[in-house]
């Protein structure tokens, strides 16, 4: 390539030689690209939980001789379980409405209550965790119970992180107000918060919905 | 659905497309929607309305598929011009390794079980 040339003045720098780069940034606005990437990050995340569903779509039979789902799960318990989250999904949506009016006020609100919705629901999945413990069904007991605990852990897990970051972003909103940079973090917590509760969906159909059919 | 997002300055927002955040009328709707999505496969589950387990098995995935989809539309504001198109086709393209990577591990370990050398429970007791 060293001895072609070329006539055209975009491809040449000022000394006259060739340039193999883009010789300008295209303008790019601070933030531009945040959205599509976290979207990039969600659509990861969401092949661990695939990777975790086939898991326990696998191993879901094996109970070793131990309990199995209809002995261990409780549907009412579940049932709240997935209203506290449904609700913690409106609420996240009042608070991005609020957000787009600039209330602070009002998103910090409905951010808390969020939160607490959050915290309802592990408590009640904690709650549910340490009765199964209880009872002798840990995650040792048969590679039902492994894939269990691993499946809805991680969601958990999943969750606990969505409460620290809904808390920290709360902190910085009572700092800096309803910035640029805030909304866009807002809108990324917003996402995260209602894929976790797109897991769910899967996770009570087919653990816990589809365990009580086996 | 809103007036396109104007910043505090009144410069047209770009990072903002208009009505990214969707609206009261249509978190409300979605929010209707996976109440009643969420409550009919719990009813029919333990109220074992339908008597037969398969044909509940497959009812409640339904449901869950759809319930999914009003979620994605209504509170992740999916669509096809968000990002250029290119939210959609990321999703389309984990949508694909999600079915290969369940379809295929049941698919293969079901077989897998299926073809394994019968074991009685004094054999499975010998077992190291």
């Amino acid at each position: 390539m060293a001895n072609t040339t070329t006539s055209d003045s975009a491809f040449l720098d000022a000394q006259g030689n060739p340039l193999f780069h883009l010789a300008r940034e295209p303008h790019h606005p601070e933030g531009a690209s945040t959205m599509l990437g976290f979207w990039i990050y969600l659509m990861s995340d969401c092949l661990i939980f695939a990777c975790l569903f086939a898991t326990y779509g696998v191993l879901g039979g094996s109970y070793a001789a131990g309990p199995g789902p209809r002995d261990l799960f409780d549907l009412p318990l579940v049932a709240v379980n997935t209203a506290m989250l449904l609700l913690s999904s409106i609420t996240y949506g009042f608070a991005m409405l609020a957000m787009e009016k600039n209330r602070i006020a009002a998103t910090q609100l409905w951010l808390a209550v969020t939160g607490l919705f959050g915290l309802a629901f592990l408590c009640i999945e904690l709650y549910e965790f340490a009765h199964l413990i209880h009872e002798g069904a840990t995650p040792q007991r048969s590679a039902f119970l492994s894939a269990f605990f691993t499946l809805v852990g991680t969601h958990g897990l999943h969750v606990t992180f969505g409460i620290v970051w809904l808390v920290t972003l709360m902190v910085q909103v009572g700092r800096k107000g309803l910035i640029l940079a805030n909304k866009r973090r807002l809108m990324c917590l917003s996402m995260f918060w209602h894929f976790l509760d797109v897991i769910w969906i899967g996770v009570f159909t087919f653990v816990y919905l589809m365990g009580m059919l086996r | 659905m809103s007036e396109p997002a104007h910043t505090a300055d009144g410069h047209d927002d770009p990072h903002v497309e208009p009505g990214a955040h969707g609206s009261m009328g249509s978190y409300m709707i979605g929010f209707g929607l996976s109440v009643l999505l969420t409550a009919i496969p719990f009813w029919l589950v333990m109220g074992n309305v339908l008597g037969s387990a398969q044909t509940t098995g497959l009812v409640i995935m339904g449901f869950a598929v759809v319930q999914i989809v009003v979620h994605m539309i209504f509170f992740l504001h999916m669509n096809t011009r968000a990002e250029g198109g290119w939210s959609m086709m990321a999703l389309i393209f984990t949508l694909v390794l999600v079915v290969i990577t369940l379809s295929g591990s049941m698919w293969v370990m079901y077989h897998l079980n299926h073809n394994m050398m019968p074991m009685s429970a004094h054999d499975m007791s010998q077992m190291p």
